[in-house]
């Protein structure tokens, strides 16, 4: 197991490094670096900028400016923000937590529904009840997460039963610990929701998929024919079975989970990763935009070795591999 | 192509209804300029956010007309935008009604419009804050959004064949390279990095260069992902006799790949590009949705939308400005019905 592991770890190595080569690559096809914005600045002499260049090692060819970043990053310095004025990596640690938060919960909530529906569904194939559910998970999987998000604005500022944008109310500060996380759950709600509206319907249908494949298999046969109970059936031998390829999709999921996210940070307001590209974007924040991208693909390095862990966990055969 | 529409028409009648619309949606696209009875751009000043128009058969008086009408709409309250029928004015509804000039396909010139109204305003989709016509701008859009899904995926595709099928068909070295570039792109949150990649470029571009960078932006994106579906098919290709007959007739690398084992990939390919438009689609529209793509005053349906984000007086009081994303929504859920249908019909088990 501790051997899976540290193996699935050093592939993982050239992976991230070349996301980080691939980063510093876009940074440096962009015209312009960070002191061209510093040269505008009139109290900043030029002598000063000259250090500052060879500092971070500007001058040199680009494959040592690379290692430069390269160490700065493993050293947590992302550079500086040129529109906040604040170092990138203390923006990222603001909102990183926010887009996890709304990761994990609607991750969570996606799972908790649709695996329970998928194995219904296989069941119950053909039947009218699963038509029913497969039709409204096809229009899930082609609804834009954008337009699922305005659909289900539209809907609350008519019943205004939740709150909306931000993370907290007005009364946090003065609120107890309980009470605070009471309000931030409130407001991860919506952007939650939304999220998992977008992403219930293909896990819906791939483990519809995944379950009725198992219940074809020949050893449920077998042991239909040797008159175990059909619970035991289902819940030992035919679930185990289809659960694998899911943990290993998650991995995959992961990818579209982030970059939804995303999204819908900045279409309800909640403050993470998504808008914060966004601004960087629209201020023309390179280091800022470059930061959170690489911090996006990490973030999807440790949910794919997440996924494989897990795998290992739950199915032997790849742990004794 | 003749053959596997009959035999989609037989297997899956969804798939094929969704192909006609499909279809049906590029024709309105092509002929945007006909079939929409105002310019893009044109802006009625006393009609902003004004609601869809309803075409009537029957007046107040429940007499029946034959010509369908509308009634003229005023506005009574500019700060609520509401807006009262008149029910005096009655104006029917006619076909190929003088509009303004322009050229259709770029090419007749025409002063006729499909349907229009001699007095009075038809908006069938009501209209913007700025009172522009949101059926009008939905048709000019739609020649956006569904064009650059069609030039994304070409040119995604071409990547993908190109990197996959050297990879899968050489193996070794090279195909490990490739396929380590392929994963480190495909770990990247597709949304972080289509920004990234736009933040590369300066935000005010001419509308034509911003058309022509989402593009390259996206099929940057696609193509891993695509490269890696057609390297699994070379892999299993290469193995066939044919390949190794032309091999053995002395055939150069190159050939072998892109006249014997691509072309087998085709039918493969098609399901796969089918199911890879939305993606492109979306991309469009989320960039334009964010003010990133797309620039006013030219529609797309992305960016027909972005008034909708942070707007929540105009959501709720005009939700008809969200019909852009149910065009999104049925170009979409028509290609993954496509997709399905088509996969199914390929599908060599179902023979």
């Amino acid at each position: 197991m501790r051997r899976y592991i540290l193996n699935r770890l050093f592939q993982f190595i050239p992976l991230l490094i070349g996301m980080t080569f691939i980063s510093f690559l876009i940074i440096q096809i962009s015209p312009g670096d960070y002191f061209t914005q510093l040269k505008m600045n009139p109290e900043i002499s030029p002598e000063t900028i000259e250090n500052m260049r060879k500092l971070f090692g500007l001058d040199r060819p680009v494959i040592i400016q690379y290692f430069y970043w390269l160490k700065n990053i493993f050293t947590f310095n992302l550079g500086e923000s040129f529109s906040y004025h604040v170092p990138v990596s203390f923006l990222i640690k603001v909102r990183l937590k926010n887009t996890i938060a709304l990761s994990i919960f609607s991750i969570l909530l996606t799972w908790i529904i649709s695996i329970p529906l998928g194995i219904y569904g296989a069941i119950k194939d053909k039947s009218f009840n699963e038509r029913v559910l497969s039709f409204f998970a096809y229009i899930g999987i082609s609804l834009p997460s954008f337009f699922i998000a305005m659909l289900v604005i539209f809907f609350i500022s008519k019943t205004a039963i939740l709150p909306l944008g931000g993370t907290t109310s007005i009364f946090y500060e003065n609120a107890s610990g309980f009470e605070k996380f009471i309000d931030y759950l409130k407001h991860l709600l919506v952007p939650g929701i939304i999220l998992t509206l977008s992403g219930i319907g293909s896990l819906y249908r791939l483990m519809k998929n995944n379950f009725l494949e198992a219940l074809n298999s020949p050893y449920i046969f077998t042991a239909c024919a040797k008159g175990i109970p059909t619970y035991k059936i289902y819940f030992k031998h035919a679930l185990r079975n289809a659960i694998n390829p899911m943990i290993t999709i998650f991995g995959y999921e992961l990818s579209g989970i982030l970059s939804g996210a995303g999204l819908v940070e900045i279409i309800t307001g909640w403050p993470g990763m998504g808008r914060l590209v966004l601004e960087g974007v629209l201020s023309f924040d390179l280091y800022l935009v470059m930061a959170s991208l690489l911090i996006g693909g990490i973030l999807l390095i440790f949910g794919n070795l997440l996924a494989d862990i897990l795998l290992a966990l739950v199915d032997p055969r790849v742990r004794l591999r | 192509m003749k053959k596997t529409l009959q035999r989609l028409r037989k297997r899956n009648y969804i798939s094929y209804i969704s192909f006609w619309i499909i279809v049906f949606l590029y024709f309105l696209a092509i002929l945007a300029d006909f079939i929409a009875p105002y310019p893009f751009n044109k802006q009625f000043r006393d009609y902003p956010l004004c609601p869809p128009t309803k075409i009537h058969f029957f007046d107040h008086n429940k007499k029946f007309h034959l010509r369908p009408f509308v009634y003229e709409v005023k506005l009574v309250n500019p700060a609520l935008n509401q807006y009262e029928i008149v029910k005096e004015r009655i104006c029917p509804v006619y076909f190929f009604v003088k509009g303004e000039k322009k050229k259709i396909l770029g090419i007749f010139p025409s002063t006729r419009n499909l349907f229009g109204t001699k007095e009075g305003k038809i908006f069938l989709f009501g209209t913007d804050m700025h009172g522009r016509d949101i059926f009008s701008r939905i048709l000019y859009g739609a020649r956006i959004s569904l064009s650059i899904g069609i030039i994304g995926v070409s040119i995604s595709f071409f990547l993908g064949f190109l990197i996959g099928g050297i990879s899968g068909y050489f193996g070794g070295k090279i195909d490990n390279i490739l396929m380590r570039l392929v994963e480190i792109f495909m770990m990247f949150p597709a949304f972080y990095l289509m920004l990234a990649l736009r933040a590369v470029f300066p935000l005010n571009l001419s509308s034509f260069q911003i058309y022509l960078l989402i593009v390259i932006i996206l099929s940057l994106i696609g193509w891993a992902g695509l490269a890696r579906i057609i390297r699994g098919m070379v892999l299993s290709i290469k193995e066939e006799e044919y390949v190794l007959a032309a091999k053995s007739l002395g055939l150069s690398s190159f050939r072998i790949i892109f006249k014997h084992i691509i072309p087998n990939t085709f039918s493969y390919s098609i399901t796969a590009i089918t199911l890879s438009i939305p993606g492109y689609i979306l991309g469009e529209s989320t960039l334009s949705l964010l003010g990133l793509g797309i620039q006013e005053p030219y529609p797309s349906w992305g960016n027909m939308l972005s008034v909708c984000i942070g707007n929540l007086r105009v959501l709720s009081n005009a939700p008809w400005m969200l019909i852009p994303g149910l065009f999104i929504f049925l170009t979409i859920i028509c290609f993954n019905f496509l997709g399905d249908g088509l996969r199914d019909v390929f599908d060599p088990k179902n023979w």
